[in-house]
């Protein structure tokens, strides 16, 4: 009931935030120079300035710039996110293709670094200075320090070149076709070297917060309470200490769930994972201004619910989240 | 035979400088149904000890150098993890000075009383449950099956201390060791946790040691005490008869730090008395002297030249210092 309304209150502040970003992006994309007119006459090897006029008349570019916004966000509130010249596809088609694959990138990097990172700084924090700790901490700096890009190209050489059992690129096999589940298959293995290039920054990220975490609450009074009653190591650790130390964890990694996914950009360029990031990567080169936008709102909006859902998973881990009085 | 007994007790702590005794040849007993209350100043071991009864030592730091802790005859000191972990919240217990941050703060009251229930008589989930609902009912705290729903934090200082002695209680232990129970709580809800403890204890029998530095608990609890100074034994007997007529300086210079509220109120508010200096640092603990002597009126050459030995006197009073007889 409480939590509910705390939803349906934080859901009525991601509506005013997202009309805050379309506005502030559309704005953002209006000031830089250069449209859609320059792209399509450089493409045609240029152009007279009456058929650059003509082409801003049809795309609604001659209007006052608060028509075009008043425009787009009225489209916008209509699930239509404006046509892309480039791909010459409505905006909300293009995005709504590739968004799954996206998502599917982002959420499984984001779940396995945390399983990892947590479980990694738990082992490590239990005996701070033995030969697993240092190799935890090598391996975070390692994962931190290592451009995203530069980590998917080494795996991908390592992996798919000389011992090759992960395929190259892309997110599917065209020569597989069969039943679900052997598409399935063939998409996870597809996700392995992304996900895992995409996980290890913030595996690193995760894995030294928990140590830390972790530390502090196994000093505490309520963990030698729990030694005290008797319990055995195993419970000690992993129940009473784990669900206190894996709040800040949980909430670095929303703050996180941005930097999620414009690292997915990189990685997707670099394993042709057919997402949002190549999408994005294209439309700027190609000045799709639409599509550019388009995305931009996507990714506002997957950070907005990755926040939510984080919110919603410390409420389960604490209780004191939330004001229960 | 005792149901505790502990024998020359040596307790070291890893320091930068080395190894210091923070308890120093430490021997007492305690009978069963017995409450023997520890006091002394903060850092003179009386946690420590009460650490060790429990197997809970900071680990890499603190350990057993020597002696023996003999439980129902069992040689703690030699009990393996696994031992101790059986012992440990079913045989001895522990309530904490801290009510506040010794509860779990993400499990319900219910759920952590519950849990040693399962850990130690292997008591189904609901069984324990109903069993942990009797227990906060029998610290009285009211509404018990509501409460035992609730988290620590939605809980005040008082009935916190008292879930923690509802899960101390929970095995019916033969020795609670109660370490500064009351000093993080009001004045008001002191009292009623020490008559609750008390009354527990006339129902199940369970010996108490209770850790203080309040002399008024324990004259109000206990049968005998045991003042520790530095790390070392200064007085042991009963308490009433130490009250009376203490043997050590020490001890003394404690009693007569308890103010009187009717004298303080009916003259001009006299000047507090306090034991002047401060107890030695932990690098000081292990030499052969009396580690009392810096502060002692009594002082003489004798006292800095060899540690005092223990001077028994009727009743059980045992005291160590070179002038006990004089005092």
């Amino acid at each position: 009931m409480n939590v509910l309304r705390t939803f349906l209150v934080r859901a009525g502040y991601a509506v005013v935030l997202l009309t805050a970003v379309l506005v502030l992006n559309f704005s953002l994309m209006h000031l830089a120079p250069g449209d859609v007119a320059d792209t399509i006459s450089q493409s045609m090897g240029g152009a007279d300035q009456e058929l650059l006029d003509q082409i801003r008349a049809d795309y609604g570019l001659d209007q006052p710039f608060l028509v075009q916004l008043g425009r787009y966000v009225g489209g916008v509130l209509q699930a239509d996110l404006g046509f892309s010249f480039f791909y010459n596809e409505p905006v909300t088609k293009l995005i709504l293709e590739r968004l799954p694959a996206t998502l599917l990138l982002v959420f499984s990097a984001q779940i396995l670094a945390l399983i990892v990172g947590v479980v990694l700084g738990v082992i490590s924090a239990q005996k701070p200075n033995g030969i697993a700790s240092y190799l935890v901490t090598f391996t975070a700096l390692f994962g931190y320090s290592a451009p995203v890009f530069w980590t998917g190209i080494l795996l991908l050489i390592a992996f798919s070149l000389q011992i090759p059992i992960f395929p190259v690129a892309g997110m599917r096999d065209v020569t597989v076709d069969g039943n679900f589940w052997v598409e399935a298959a063939d998409i996870a293995r597809h996700l392995v070297l992304p996900m895992i290039t995409l996980a290890s920054v913030f595996l690193a990220l995760y894995s030294r917060l928990a140590r830390a975490s972790m530390m502090e609450v196994l000093g505490s009074d309520y963990v030698r309470t729990a030694k005290a009653k008797g319990l055995s190591p195993r419970e000690v650790v992993y129940k009473h200490a784990l669900k206190n130390a894996v709040s800040p964890v949980i909430t670095l990694a929303g703050l996180q769930f941005s930097a999620v996914i414009s690292g997915a950009v990189l990685v997707e360029a670099v394993f042709s994972w057919p997402g949002l990031g190549t999408l994005a990567f294209q439309s700027i080169i190609a000045r799709d201004t639409p599509t550019i936008l388009g995305i931009l709102f996507f990714s506002a909006l997957v950070v907005i619910v990755g926040n939510l859902l984080t919110d919603l998973a410390l409420r389960l881990v604490d209780p004191r989240v939330g004001g229960r009085k | 035979m005792a149901l505790l007994e502990v024998e020359n007790l040596r307790i070291e702590l890893s320091t930068r400088d080395g190894t210091a005794p923070v308890i120093d040849d430490l021997s007492f007993h305690l009978d069963a149904g017995e409450t023997l209350s520890f006091v002394g100043e903060s850092g003179c071991g009386k946690s420590m000890t009460a650490l060790a009864l429990m197997g809970l030592l900071p680990e890499r730091i603190g350990r057993i150098a020597s002696g023996a802790i003999r439980f129902d005859g069992e040689d703690l000191t030699k009990a393996s993890p696994a031992r101790l972990r059986e012992i440990r919240g079913n045989d001895i217990s522990m309530i904490f000075q801290e009510p506040m941050t010794s509860l779990n703060p993400v499990f319900t009251i219910g759920e952590q009383i519950a849990e040693v229930l399962r850990a130690h008589q292997g008591l189904s989930r609901q069984a324990a449950w109903d069993h942990a609902v009797e227990l906060i009912d029998a610290v009285r705290i009211p509404n018990p099956k509501g409460r035992a729903g609730d988290y620590p934090f939605q809980m005040s200082g008082g009935q916190r201390q008292r879930a923690m002695i509802a899960m101390a209680l929970a095995c019916k232990p033969k020795i609670l060791i109660a370490d500064e129970p009351t000093t993080a709580l009001d004045v008001t809800v002191q009292a009623q946790i020490f008559d609750l403890l008390r009354d527990l204890r006339a129902q199940t029998g369970t010996s108490i040691i209770l850790i203080t530095h309040d002399m008024g608990a324990v004259a109000e609890m206990a049968e005998r005490m045991i003042v520790m100074y530095a790390g070392r034994k200064a007085e042991l007997g009963p308490v009433a008869q130490i009250i009376n007529h203490a043997r050590h300086p020490y001890t003394q210079g404690l009693i007569s730090c308890v103010p009187h509220l009717h004298d303080v109120l009916t003259e001009d508010r006299p000047e507090l008395f306090e034991v002047p200096g401060i107890v030695p640092s932990l690098r000081d603990f292990g030499r052969d002297e009396c580690l009392f002597a810096s502060r002692c009126a009594h002082v003489t050459d004798q006292c800095r030249s060899a540690r005092p030995p223990e001077k028994s006197f009727e009743g059980g009073q045992i005291a160590d210092c070179w002038h006990a007889e004089a005092m």
